[in-house]
């Protein structure tokens, strides 16, 4: 790749700042610089881009036209076998319908209410500090910690949810163990977990706002409420627009909480897809099935991205 | 740097009667009391499944085993936390996590600065198409490199090594983006003062571009420890060896076996809570304004 590409080549197909490298062609001192600098900068990241992103993506690809195992060495090629069977699967439909609720039931709360706390934070209330940090330390906590204390609060007997029902005369609730409110159960501690991410954005958001508009609106006196969804509101469009996009992201990939939590369980109700090509892969041995379906779940997440940007852009 | 902290600090106490009045609340009493309430049930609610934890991890299993509400059922023990010290795994786990946290930290800011140096101010050719595919590569849930990646780790025969939990996480196309655009904005001027004094690139961007950018290096380096100490999937896989895992991975595999000894378990959850909330206590005012310097936030 190195190149001998003299810098005046560079300079008319370069970004913006290119005019500036441009005014100082005429100067000798330029040749300092020498041809094609800069490619030793790049290239101990383009070689672990390549090792480790690149290179698995094509050999996921092919794998996923194999029957590729871990239990047996030698492969043979299939065709679309493997995507033809991952089409007619009901796992796949039904893993793929969990992740979807997920996402839905996760990423709408996790959306308004960090809205809600950045804003009453936001609001001038004393102590920062520590409603920041009561909303963001969980976000600093492993997976594993996180499901441990909520398998405890969603213990059967003692638990402190059921504990609390029971306090109040109410029926326990089989948190993790009715398949009707546990994939509910999961979005909770999802929402508890992650929210303090999306808090910090829009918290940074709502610092960075120019507080002229806010105050023009009160001088011609706009009550509190008024200024909220005339003034403020509309001012975040660009961060809620990139927030959803990213929760909605990172939702569908939920993986790691489940598997812990109830292992896909109860009957299935929660498995999402992910976990399903886990299981497909590492439990049930076919790497290429596992692969297929994998691939199969990329295209539909670059279908959402690119529907979400078309959404996003036609409103604006 | 300090410019979000101030803000905050000015408008945390207004005037009372000027329009920079606070968000959401107007000028009477009622409002405030609201706000106020409605946010300390929020965070009560963000609270309480740490005070829980907190509660029972400092009584014996006997008393947690009995049913109430009252936090405190039995007599205030660390019994739990001494079991799990010295049981000697949990620590093993939060050394490895550590070492494994702060390698991938360090691999990935300087592979991940000198890209996006390179990208920003260099002059080879294919820049812009390697850039390109640099930031499509974003897009890339790492769950679909998973099976590949194991597949490859099994070739290397790098199963159940340090080095095959950190190499995959080093690759971070999202910081260098992050950092390119962040040097994008250093104006030229002073690197050609340097030039002309006779600098070598390496020279110019260790000097002159790696000092400026300090609080978005101070970022990036956050934001990858946090998602390094906390990954789970990709360590769960290729780790088998109890002695390697990281502490995410281990305290899985023995969750099944704590069985009901919840008094232990939430010892072990709190002691593995404890480094990074030390650590948030610590750079605070970092993490949250490196989510405004990063781009993230803000327009």
């Amino acid at each position: 790749m190195t190149t001998t590409a003299p810098l005046g080549t560079e300079a008319q197909t370069g970004p913006p700042a290119a005019g500036a490298a441009g005014r100082r062609r005429g100067t000798p001192r330029r040749t300092r610089t020498t041809p094609g600098a800069g490619f030793l900068f790049v290239l101990p990241f383009l070689l672990v881009f390549g090792l480790f992103m690149v290179w698995p993506i094509v050999q996921g690809l092919w794998m996923s036209f194999t029957d590729s195992s871990l239990a047996l060495r030698d492969t043979s090629f299939v065709g679309f076998d493997n995507y033809a069977e991952a089409l007619g699967d009901p796992d796949v439909w039904s893993s793929l319908g969990n992740t979807v609720v997920f996402t839905v039931i996760s990423s709408v709360p996790l959306v308004l209410i960090a809205l809600a706390m950045a804003l009453l934070v936001h609001s001038g209330l004393a102590g920062q500090w520590a409603w920041r940090l009561a909303f963001f330390a969980p976000y600093l906590l492993p997976v594993t910690v996180v499901t441990l204390i909520w398998t405890w609060l969603y213990q059967p007997d003692l638990g402190l949810g059921n504990q609390l029902l029971t306090t109040f005369g109410l029926e326990p609730v089989g948190w993790l163990s009715d398949e009707s409110v546990a994939m509910w159960s999961v979005a909770a501690l999802t929402v508890w977990w992650t929210i303090g991410f999306n808090f910090l954005l829009y918290l940074a958001a709502l610092q960075s706002l120019p507080p002229t508009f806010d105050e023009a609106a009160a001088l011609d006196g706009a009550g509190a409420w008024r200024r909220l969804w005339s003034v403020t509101l509309p001012q975040l469009r660009r961060t809620t627009v990139l927030v959803a996009m990213l929760q909605v992201l990172a939702s569908l990939k939920v993986f790691d909480q489940i598997y812990i939590l109830t292992k896909g369980g109860p009957n299935g109700s929660t498995r999402p897809v992910l976990e399903y090509v886990y299981d497909v892969g590492f439990t049930g041995y076919r790497l290429g099935y596992a692969s297929a379906i994998s691939y199969l779940f990329f295209a539909l997440v670059i279908v959402v991205s690119l529907v979400q940007l078309r959404l996003f852009r036609q409103e604006d | 740097m300090s410019a979000t902290a101030t803000t905050v600090r000015t408008r945390r106490r207004p005037p009372r009667e000027t329009a920079g009045a606070p968000l959401l609340l107007g000028h009477g009493r009622l409002p405030r009391v609201l706000a106020g309430a409605a946010l300390a049930v929020l965070a009560a609610l963000w609270l309480v499944p740490f005070l829980w934890a907190i509660v029972t991890s400092a009584q014996s299993e006997k008393d947690v085993s009995t049913p109430g509400l009252s936090p405190f059922k039995g007599a205030f023990t660390l019994d739990a936390y001494q079991r799990i010290l010295e049981r000697g795994n949990v620590s093993v786990w939060a050394f490895n996590s550590f070492l494994i946290a702060a390698l991938v930290t360090l691999i990935t800011v300087v592979v991940s600065t000198l890209a996006a140096y390179g990208f920003s101010r260099g002059t080879f050719r294919g820049r812009r198409a390697l850039l390109a595919v640099t930031v499509a590569a974003i897009m890339i849930p790492p769950q679909l490199l998973v099976v590949p990646l194991f597949e490859q780790m099994l070739l290397f025969n790098l199963v159940d090594t340090y080095a095959a939990v950190i190499l995959p996480q080093v690759v971070a196309p999202m910081m260098v983006f992050i950092l390119k655009r962040f040097f994008d904005g250093i104006p030229k001027e002073l690197e050609e003062a340097a030039r002309i004094d006779g600098a070598r690139e390496f020279r110019v961007f260790r000097s002159i571009v790696l000092p400026l950018s300090r609080p978005i290096v101070a970022a990036v380096a956050i934001f990858v420890f946090i998602g390094a100490w906390n990954n789970f999937m990709w360590p769960f896989i290729v780790t088998n060896d109890p002695d390697l895992m990281t502490l995410p991975v281990g305290l899985a595999t023995v969750k099944d076996a704590y069985g009901i000894q919840y008094a232990q378990s939430m010892a072990s959850a709190l002691l593995a809570a404890l480094p990074l909330i030390v650590f948030f206590l610590l750079f605070q005012r970092r993490i949250v304004n490196s989510v405004a310097t990063t781009g993230l936030g803000g327009s």
